[in-house]
């Protein structure tokens, strides 16, 4: 035991060092240097994600309750580029309406706290673990939500989403023991031998799994997720929808292809019927929805779907294109969110007829949108069209080509609604378009990182090779 | 262990506060009475963890731990959800579901 051990958690503890930097700054500095402090702020979290690509632990640590490789690695690296994108991205939101407020810097307490608990969540080893990480991940993002303390649709969304959350977990909790009841053990490798075929397992997985996709946001468990994207702050939306999101779906990956390994004949039609309903549902609810934030709600819950066509595969192949799909994601929806964001910021508007002939006044911004979109529809040259295809590969190499045919299906619906959106920007003219405005540097670096990711991430091939080759590592 | 009552016994209670609790997170037209409706939900899986833990397991104390964690954050998540509710009252002047409907569809 010396004190090196700890660098395995180096992510983590890097984090909690910046949150009391913060903590701390908050204290210290007058009301003229909050603004300074947002900079500095954003800027050593800059720095902490630069650190996680370059020295990357293996190991265990607490006997085995937290453990971390060169994939969990790779996706808390993926975790620390998106909330950074996010913070640059709302830096002129939190300087010019939260800064007056005096709120500025719990916005960064509450969001690196969840950020942590979704570190922890990714590298769990038993449930105990796992439960509490959840919890830590949650709870701050039901504060973000309700954070603009005088509207009403702020504190009802924060309303739903801290009662859904809370239920989703009881349910879990509730599967959870059933499982150690039957096992005796709360570490995922004891549990994974220990487990053997009986109705008080599989209604322990059935709950468990309930209350996972909860935090997914998977069909039956959806309703909270359109409300509380849409009355949250767009920035928190984004979080909500890209890394907590994404982290879920490891974690879920993790647990299926593990603990219940023996179980893959219980799982593996469960997720069928409820890809099936996830895609539908959000594409369909999708169409008809007129607030950009709604849309990109449902258009989250579809592409929700698509990523459990790479979990039903079960192996080394599904694991991959799950990771590879969540990186792509994460860079496609934060550039469609990003731009969201500044017209919002600038503008008020959200409506999808507020964009009509945005190309001609703000080409930049209309640009990204459409890169991000495209990648959200899986249109060739941009990642998302390859992270849909390794998918549907991954699927179609179990043999389910029904599934895969009714996702491709559902691409296409989805491409006529991400479409609507092009439509709407390139070709409608409008009597009052938005008007022309300039974005702070920060908003053009977070939307210029997120594009570049997206390009990136679709031409450059031996991104997904890296991830490939070390997507055994999810079988412990 | 507590003699002359089996597991099943209480297995059955917990599950019957379990469904108690969904029941009422479902039907209940008060803010607050959902609130109380998870909080039974949650003690139902802490009664179920220490229950497992006596009877099956009385060697080992994971499934106590379990129990004391699954508390305190329950206590926590009870905080957080009655001053969002408080915050909401302050706006409306109520708690009841019906006025946190303006978000829909």
């Amino acid at each position: 035991m010396n004190l090196e051990m700890f660098l395995k958690m180096q992510n983590e503890l890097l984090l909690v060092v910046l949150l009391l930097a913060v903590l701390v700054g908050e204290i210290i500095t007058s009301q003229k240097g909050k603004s300074k402090l947002i900079n500095f702020t954003i800027i050593a979290f800059a720095i902490v994600t630069l650190i996680g690509f370059f020295h990357q632990p293996d190991g265990a640590l607490f006997g085995g309750m937290f453990h971390t490789n060169s994939l969990i690695q790779l996706l808390k690296n993926g975790l620390n580029v998106g909330v950074l994108i996010i913070l640059m991205q709302s830096a002129g939101w939190l300087k010019e309406t939260l800064v007056k407020q005096n709120k500025s810097a719990e916005f960064f307490l509450l969001m690196f706290s969840s950020l942590i608990g979704l570190n922890f969540m990714i590298s769990a080893g038993d449930f105990l673990m796992f439960y509490v990480a959840l919890e830590l991940s949650t709870l701050p993002v039901a504060a973000l939500v309700a954070y603009n303390a005088y509207k009403r649709q702020s504190a009802e969304a924060g309303i739903k989403l801290i009662l859904s959350a809370t239920l989703a977990s009881g349910l879990a909790l509730f599967g959870i023991s059933f499982l150690y009841g039957t096992t005796g053990a709360i570490y995922f490798d004891d549990m994974a031998n220990l487990l053997q075929m009986s109705n008080l397992t599989i209604l322990g997985l059935v709950f468990f799994f309930a209350g996972l996709s909860f935090k997914v946001s998977l069909v039956p468990f959806h309703f909270w997720t359109a409300d509380v994207y849409e009355g949250a702050p767009i920035n928190v939306t984004s979080y909500l929808s890209v890394i907590s999101k994404g982290a879920a779906v490891f974690i879920l990956t993790f647990i299926l292809f593990n603990v219940f390994k023996a179980f893959s004949d219980i799982w593996k039609p469960m997720l069928y019927t409820v890809a099936i309903a996830t895609m539908f549902v959000g594409n369909l609810f999708a169409l008809r929805q007129q607030n950009l934030k709604r849309f990109l709600a449902f258009s989250s819950v579809a592409q929700a779907g698509f990523m459990l066509l790479g979990i039903i595969n079960g192996g080394v192949l599904g694991a991959a294109s799950v990771v590879y799909f969540v990186l792509v994601y994460m860079f496609s929806n934060l550039g469609a969110f990003g731009v969201v964001q500044a017209i919002s910021h600038k503008t008020g508007k959200e409506n999808m007829d507020d964009y009509n002939g945005l190309y001609r006044t703000n080409p930049m911004l209309s640009m990204v949108m459409m890169l991000g979109l495209f990648s959200l529809a899986g249109i060739p040259p941009v990642a998302g069209f390859f992270g849909k295809f390794f998918l549907f590969t991954a699927a179609a190499g179990k043999g389910y080509y029904i599934l895969v045919f009714i996702a491709v299906v559902n691409a296409t619906i989805s491409l006529y609604y991400y479409l609507k959106v092009i439509r709407a920007m390139f070709l409608r003219q409008s009597e009052n378009p938005i008007p022309y405005f300039k974005n702070d540097i920060f908003m053009k670096l977070g939307l210029a990182t997120a594009a570049a990711g997206i390009l990136i991430l679709g031409l450059y091939s031996p991104l997904y090779e890296y991830v490939q080759s070390i997507s055994n590592l999810i079988f412990n | 262990m507590i003699s002359g009552i089996s597991i099943y016994h209480i297995l059955t209670l917990t599950t019957i506060l379990f469904f108690i609790g969904i029941y009422g997170f479902i039907t209940r037209k008060n803010l607050i009475a959902i609130l109380i409706s998870i909080e039974l939900i949650l003690n139902a899986s802490v009664v179920n963890f220490v229950i497992f833990n006596t009877y099956l397991y009385p060697d080992m104390l994971q499934g106590v731990f379990f129990s004391i964690f699954i508390i305190a954050i329950a206590a926590a998540e009870s905080a957080l959800a009655v001053s969002i509710i408080v915050s909401f009252y302050r706006m409306l002047a109520s708690v009841d579901v019906k006025d946190t409907e303006t978000l829909k569809y």
